[in-house]
């Protein structure tokens, strides 16, 4: 039975601020949910704290909203035990970026098989609008007392240095391609990242759906708005790592994505920007070294006998702490 | 019960006297006197199977190996010990030392005096020659007689400063050669080993022209030495090399050759039998192990099959155990392999790892993470929502000097109080402390069952003296503790069967709710930190609250029903009647203080030892039924302030008012609990507090 939109839906009221971007990734997650092959039995939705956090309790699959900046940790952990689930992870801007920095370079490390969307909407929407990580210097923000001190990461560059396999960025309200974006970053074989730019109408008055429309840039030609984000792919753009490349080929394409990762203001691009299918998975890693992991993993053990008795056999496991004695003949 | 087992020879009745703790060397007493109490043995009297080693050099020269290849030639021998592992927070240069007790029997702690050093270095001769019995003996390298005291650059200058003023007293040289001729005068037998002609020689038989190549093996000459003046037969030495060098032939080659040369060195200078002989016995087959092995073993048989962590001293050594025995057979499975598999996870902080293993528990795992107590201290927020969410989550904490980085390789039982109220709010948890070898391998299984159970997060407390000291056992029994679930709903079910969606949270008497795991069909729920309702979802609802914190703390005492009695504590009593003393303790100071109940009682003390291993939830009843009635209760822990005490008496209103307490980082020895119990006794007082100080 096809997976319906109404299947996706709770019964929980949608708390966020008319005209939150948010609403924009929750649609597009879930139109991806119904056009994938994905057993929702076994999709489980991860998210941090924050506004965009809120958003497991408003789909119908396995939810774990956990603490601020440590989505990554849970969700990691779930994949690993039982690397039949389909994890998705989510969180804000400053979940992913300040507080839980740490925990996204070191998930670029490990390359598990996952997809993670950040709702990079420039400001700590739950705490009142104070600036995010993404926020530029200088911009000052409706709740900013002063201007933002700080520069600002750059997550596609970040994600890039930190062994990301899959970095891509859509935008909230152009729902067809981040659906599109989600699909492939959950399609893709390692861990991958949607950059999902996010207006707050509440605290970011810059970052607006209207300067993202680019409503204040009319076309003299069309008279119509000329919008700033642009899609990669309309411009000939490939940011795919094949095995067959050259030293050289890789590098051109990693410069490739560094250079269209500074692009801002006026020509935003959207889209894959690099895709590397050739890094092993973890759970590759792990069969390695352990051959029944897939088969096996660990929530799947068995662990004890009908009466409950364990399974281990703890003779040969502590075969090497163990001593027989030897008495000689006196 | 406590009395000695038949399998203890003495060849003359000679009972040890310990000495008294180390804070009276410091009093000004005249150097005899001042020096080590020990009653002499007399050459006539040949103590059998009861004497402690120690052997010491620089950190990284091979003093773990060289005191595990002593052990293992004892154990091979059929004999029991028990290992005393003291380091510095570094990793090469400076001291560290090892002491292993030996018996007939089996023991379960260390004591203040050492009847045989072993040296091979300079500074481990400095700093514990004056730890030796009179009778005892030290082998030492006689090149080092020039060596003077203050140009040993890793001793601290207060060490050299007690020293030279000690050996200047007895009009001494501050040199080895005054370290030496201060052992002789109290009657300690000295053996010079030419460890350099020996390796000469050892390198000839072989044809390794390079010396340097092994130079490794001096550690093992002082082994076998050892052995030789013991009268201890070469064989088991021979074959405790070749366990520990299994794989390697050559290291096993010269370390046997040399091992052969050395103890005929020692073997020609005993003019008369050593005073101290090991004679093997006929034992059944034993594990010579470490408290972070018996919980690693503990653990697999207990059904972890995710384990993260980001090192530390003195957990990380049980990771990495597990690491290494991540592929294991078993029994029964439904996998034809017959494997069992362990992940161990090196996560980028304890964040981290307490997050992966709280997720990984949500898909019906058994997970765990271990750490010390920094790493504890940034799980915190992480255990609040394990909390919160009831989830079955196990950490096991290695208490060890704090606060801060503390002491690092050092013991305390500091983190009492911490782990019982850590994390902002109010939520249930189970802590569970062992005392002992066994204890932490059963706990380690029980541990995981409490968490299914009662789901919530449940610690297993362990303290850095269990967890690094080494020490005989008969193998624990893998089924002795049967695997329990709980509500853990089992199979490939299709939805709950009523129609009615599944609810996580539902409300039940117990507190405990049907548990599902992340994908699991029909069985769809939500997690969250924010209070939530029975689904999961966010509920901000007073009477939501109301309700749903009551069933969170319902748990508690849900737990406290359904634990068995002798899983909570332990209560050990002396054979005579009327106990003159309570003793109240936990954590690994069980081992010496039940060693020392040997010594109280052949002086006639009636003792009685309350071993509290339960804390939250608390056994209140028990405690308050065992120490109400009793003449003298002495509270017995390796901290400042005596926290167990201060836990009895939130909990009882019981005022523990004779304290011995200990926290210069080493662990407490069975002389130093007779002594100051037998000092507590002979002049009880109000709120006395006895700080024991022994060790280096
Ligand atoms: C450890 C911790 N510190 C602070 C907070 C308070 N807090 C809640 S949400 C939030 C910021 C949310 O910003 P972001 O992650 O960008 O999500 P958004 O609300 O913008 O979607 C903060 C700081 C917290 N929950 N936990
Ligand atoms: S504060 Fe901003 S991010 Fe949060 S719900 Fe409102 S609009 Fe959305
Ligand atoms: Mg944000």
């Amino acid at each position: 039975m096809a997976l319906k939109l109404t299947d996706l839906k709770t019964e929980v009221h949608n708390d966020w601020c008319p005209g939150c971007g948010d609403f924009g990734i929750e649609a597009s997650l879930k139109m991806a949910l119904t056009e994938m092959p994905v057993d929702i039995n076994k999709v489980a939705l991860f998210s941090g704290i924050g506004c965009s956090s809120k958003l497991v309790h408003f789909t119908n699959a396995f939810g774990i909203h956990t603490l601020h900046g440590r989505v990554l940790g849970y969700a990691q952990g779930a994949k690993l035990a039982n690397p039949d689930l389909e994890v998705i992870a989510v969180g804000g801007d400053g979940d992913g970026l300040g507080i839980g920095v740490g925990h996204f370079v070191h998930a670029g490390r490990r390359n598990i098989d996952m997809a993670y969307i950040i709702h990079d909407n420039g400001v700590y929407g739950l705490t009142k609008g104070q600036a995010s990580p993404t926020l530029h210097l200088g911009m000052q923000t409706k709740s900013l007392p002063e201007p933002n001190i700080n520069s600002s990461i750059n997550p596609i560059m970040l994600a890039l240095a930190s062994g990301f396999t899959f970095i891509a960025r859509s935008y909230a309200y152009n729902t067809r391609h981040l659906k599109e974006m989600i699909k492939k970053a959950v399609a893709h074989k390692g861990f991958a990242l949607i950059d999902a730019l996010q207006p707050c109408p509440t605290y970011n008055d810059i970052n607006t759906k209207e300067w993202y429309g680019g409503e204040d840039r009319i076309d003299p030609a069309t008279k119509r708005p000329m919008p700033r984000t642009y899609d990669l792919e309309s411009t000939g753009y490939n940011g795919r790592i094949t095995a067959d490349m050259s030293e050289d080929e890789v590098d051109k394409n990693l410069l490739q994505v560094i250079e269209k990762s500074r692009e801002w203001g006026d020509k935003i691009p959207i889209g894959v920007f690099y895709q590397n299918e050739t890094v092993p998975i973890y759970e590759e890693r792990i069969s390695e070294r352990s051959p029944i992991y897939l088969k096996e993993p660990p929530a799947r053990q068995q662990l004890a006998k009908e009466d409950g008795k364990s399974v281990v056999n703890l003779a040969n496991l502590s075969k090497g702490l163990l001593f027989e004695s030897l008495v000689l003949a006196q | 019960m406590l009395a000695q087992t038949a399998t203890m020879k003495w060849t003359a009745v000679s009972v040890r006297v310990p000495t008294a703790p180390r804070m009276n060397d410091v009093t000004a007493q005249s150097a005899t006197t001042r020096l080590r109490e020990a009653k002499t043995v007399s050459r006539a009297i040949v103590k059998v199977n009861d004497l402690s080693w120690m052997t010491g050099g620089p950190q990284g020269s091979g003093v773990d190996s060289s005191a595990n290849i002593f052990a293992g030639a004892c154990v091979l021998g059929g004999l029991w010990t028990f290992g005393l592992r003291e380091y510095y927070s570094s990793i090469k240069g400076p001291h560290s030392y090892f002491e292993v007790r030996v018996n007939g029997d089996k023991i379960r702690s260390h004591v203040n005096n050492v009847d045989v050093l072993a040296t091979f270095d300079a500074e481990t001769l400095i700093r514990h020659a004056d730890e030796v019995t009179s009778g005892g003996g030290i082998l030492y390298d006689p090149t080092f007689a020039n060596i003077e005291i203050d140009r040993v650059d890793t001793i601290e200058t207060p060490v050299v400063l007690r020293i030279k003023a000690r050996l200047a007293k007895q009009g001494l040289p501050g040199t080895v050669t005054g370290i030496l001729d201060e052992a002789r005068k109290r009657g300690v037998n000295l053996f010079p080993i030419q460890y350099n002609d020996i390796i000469a020689k050892t390198a000839a038989q072989i044809g390794e022209h390079q010396l340097s190549k092994l130079s490794r093996i001096v550690n093992v000459l002082s082994v076998s030495a050892s052995f030789a003046i013991l009268g201890f037969d070469e064989t088991y030495l021979n074959q405790s090399i070749e366990r520990a060098f299994a794989s390697k032939k050559k290291v096993v080659d010269m370390n046997e050759i040399g091992a052969k040369l050395a103890y005929d060195a020692a073997k020609t200078q005993l003019k008369q039998p050593f005073p101290f002989q090991l004679q093997p016995i006929q034992n059944q087959p034993r594990l010579l192990l470490m408290g972070v092995e018996a919980v690693a073993l503990g653990k697999l048989v207990g059904g972890c099959r995710v384990q993260t962590y980001y090192p530390i001293t003195p957990a990380a050594d049980e990771s990495e155990f597990l690491e290494s025995h991540g592929n294991f057979d078993i029994s029964a499975g439904n996998n034809l392999s017959q494997k069992g598999s362990i992940l161990v996870t090196q996560t980028e902080d304890e964040i981290a790892a307490i997050t992966m293993a709280t997720g990984a528990a949500l898909t019906g795992a058994r997970a765990a993470t271990s750490t010390s107590g920094p790493g504890f201290s940034l799980m915190v927020e992480g255990l609040g929502w394990a909390g919160m969410n009831e989830v079955p989550l196990v950490i096991t904490h290695y208490q060890r000097g704090g606060p801060a980085t503390g002491q690092p390789t050092r013991h305390e039982q500091g983190d009492l109080k911490f782990i019982l109220s850590a994390a902002h709010g109010e939520f249930p948890r189970i802590v569970l402390c062992s005392g002992d070898m066994e204890e932490s391998f059963y706990d380690a299984i029980r541990i995981f069952n409490y968490a299914e159970r009662f789901q919530m997060p449940s610690i297993h407390l362990i303290d850095k003296g269990l967890a690094n000291n080494s020490m005989t056992i008969s193998p624990p029994k893998a089924d002795l503790v049967p695997i329990q679930r709980g509500k853990l709903i089992q199979g490939d079910h299709q939805g709950n069967g009523n129609g009615e969606p599944y609810r996580r949270f539902a409300f039940t008497e117990d507190g405990v709710s049907p548990r599902a795991v992340l994908g699991m069909p029909g069985y769809r729920f939500w997690n969250t930190g924010d209070e939530h309702d029975e689904m999961g979802h966010i509920e901000e609802d007073p009477d939501n609250r109301v309700k749903m914190m009551t069933k969170r703390m319902t748990k508690l005492e849900t737990s406290a029903k359904e634990i068995p009695e002798d899983e909570k504590f332990n209560f050990f009593r002396s054979s005579k009647k009327q106990a003159d003393v309570t003793i109240v303790s936990w954590g690994s100071t069980k081992g010496p203080i039940l060693d020392a109940m040997k010594l109280l009682e052949r002086d006639g003390i009636g003792v009685e030892f309350l071993q509290i291993r339960l804390v939250s939830p608390f056994p209140t009843e028990t405690v308050k039924q065992k120490l109400a009635g009793a003449k003298l209760v002495v509270g017995i822990e390796q901290n400042y302030s005596g926290q167990m005490a201060a836990v009895i008496a939130e909990k009882t209103m019981i005022d523990v008012k004779n304290k011995i307490v200990k926290f210069n980082g080493r662990p407490m020895s069975q002389d130093e609990i007779y002594q100051s119990v037998k000092q507590v006794i002979s002049n009880p007082a109000q709120n006395r507090r006895v700080v024991l100080t022994h060790g280096a």
